[in-house]
């Protein structure tokens, strides 16, 4: 809705107290403490998950440029399923099919005094299994890129695929990844609001709660909106910075 | 298994066809003996740098075998990696690793592959890249190396491995004219110490001089095998005929 519609239609006042109010933001003193749980929550779960999709990604990114027919289809199967059914169903799946009844028992054991690993853990492995198969394609990319001969020079030393790729192709293909990397954790930060249907309790869960217990229905969204933008949009821009001087390094 | 003695490449009917339909080999056969130095000449899209590429199979042949010091590596139970490391190769676009100084470019494979420890490989380097004047340039990054100058290093990065054969190819191509004499010159000195060479070149001063044989290309055959003298002075076939009025 148009935000000057609205605030004509409720009068400039009911946007600031209203429950409903566009700018009510009148639960922050008392409720402040769950948005920076909430922050921590998302920032440890999105890092986290996107770290341990890496060796799988990687794994998966090697299966996928293989020669071997059905190491290549294996790896194009587990990609293609997590990358063309929604987060929200695999997070389900994964939260009461692999951690559920009859799957893996967590124990209640909490870090930071409200983070409980019992939760966690089963979010880190739905994020970061979903995130892999994203994360495998900017690996392909990145190694695709680097020139053909590299490999080829590697070969004809006698080095085996494995040196060429340790030695020389990674390394090289490291430069066009890490950016996509970190842009993937930015993806991340915003994804990871799925995990407050499962009552991880990181920033949208405490934005929920609060709405919920304060009766104010609108403003906390709207400060989580600002949170999860103060976050990304800076990050963003970092990483594109960085990349365009990275990109000028190469032109040396 | 082979048992010719000095006969150093063997190459038996080989067909390559790639996966877009071109039929780049045809049946070509060829054995290279040590010491020899072995120019292969032709018109681009010929097959010559494909042969080159398959004697150490980076480009495996659709069928036929290739023999190097008897062992036919054609064979999937061989052990190509440890054939690889006595044939050396020379890329058009040089191929040196960018993220390595010229002094680790120089001992990645002598360390990794055949197990060098790392004082010998570093001594070895030295020595090589003090033979084609570039000792000062241990410790640059090829970035910041002319185009001959890296050639000559992707030459001593591949003798750092003492390959009993040298796979040359079209080494100078990618230079600028007035860099393609030092990377000939450091080729001439190989030839001379007695270096088995297979080079794929379009340089006709140097198969005229350093050649032993040279070998004519066209249509992924082989057309014409004979030394230099008899190549370039008393050509026979009306392909090579034509092919060196237009380059001569």
């Amino acid at each position: 809705m148009d935000l000057t519609l609205l605030l004509a239609g409720n009068g400039l006042m009911e946007a600031f107290t209203a429950p409903h109010g566009f700018f009510n933001f009148s639960f922050l003193p008392k409720y402040l403490v769950y948005f920076g749980q909430g922050v921590v929550y998302t920032l440890l779960l999105s890092v986290v998950s996107v770290a341990v999709a890496v060796i799988p990604a990687l794994c998966l990114a090697l299966m996928r440029l293989s020669k071997n027919k059905l190491v290549r289809g294996l790896s194009g199967a587990y990609i293609a399923v997590f990358r063309s059914t929604p987060m929200l169903v695999q997070l389900y799946i994964i939260y009461y099919g692999l951690f559920g009844v009859g799957g893996i028992q967590l124990p209640n054991v909490y870090i930071l005094g409200y983070i409980n690993l019992a939760q966690f853990i089963p979010g880190v492995v739905a994020l970061a299994m979903n995130s892999s198969a994203y994360v495998a394609e900017i690996f392909r990319g990145g190694i695709l890129a680097v020139d053909k001969g590299q490999m080829e020079a590697a070969r004809s030393l006698g080095l085996t695929q494995w040196q060429g790729m340790r030695f020389v192709v990674l390394p090289q293909a490291i430069k066009n990844i890490l950016p996509a990397l970190a842009n993937e954790v930015v993806t991340m930060v915003k994804e990871s609001s799925i995990c407050s249907v499962i009552g991880m309790m990181e920033l949208m869960w405490g934005a929920k709660t609060v709405a919920t217990t304060t009766y104010v229905t609108l403003g906390p969204y709207v400060f989580a909106a600002v949170i999860y933008f103060c976050i990304n949009f800076p990050a963003s821009k970092a990483i594109e910075a960085v990349e365009r001087r990275m990109r000028r390094g190469d032109n040396q | 298994m082979e048992t010719t003695s000095n006969a150093l490449i063997r190459v038996e009917d080989v067909v390559k066809v790639f996966p877009n339909g071109v039929r780049a080999l045809d049946h070509c056969s060829l054995t290279i003996h040590k010491g020899e130095v072995v120019v292969i000449v032709g018109p681009s899209g010929s097959g010559k740098s494909t042969m080159l590429r398959s004697l150490n199979l980076l480009e495996v042949p659709s069928s036929g075998r290739i023999f190097f010091e008897g062992n036919d590596i054609t064979d999937k139970k061989t052990d190509l990696n440890r054939h690889r490391q006595k044939m050396g190769m020379v890329f058009q676009h040089f191929n040196l690793f960018p993220n390595m100084t010229v002094l680790k470019n120089l001992t990645l494979a002598p360390m990794n592959a055949k197990g060098v420890s790392q004082q010998e490989a570093e001594a070895t380097a030295r020595r090589l890249l003090d033979t084609v004047g570039l000792g000062d340039r241990a410790d640059s990054y090829p970035q910041q190396l002319s185009g001959g100058q890296k050639q000559r290093i992707a030459i001593v990065r591949a003798l750092c491995m003492q390959p009993d054969v040298m796979l040359f190819d079209e080494p100078t191509s990618a230079l600028d004219p007035e860099m393609v004499g030092e990377v000939l010159e450091v080729m001439k000195q190989l030839a001379r110490d007695g270096m088995t060479m297979v080079v794929v070149t379009h340089e006709m001063g140097f198969a005229r001089e350093v050649a032993s044989r040279v070998l004519f290309m066209e249509a992924g055959k082989i057309l014409v095998d004979t030394d230099p003298q008899r190549f370039f002075h008393n050509p026979e076939n009306p392909r090579l005929q034509d092919f060196l009025s237009k380059v001569l």
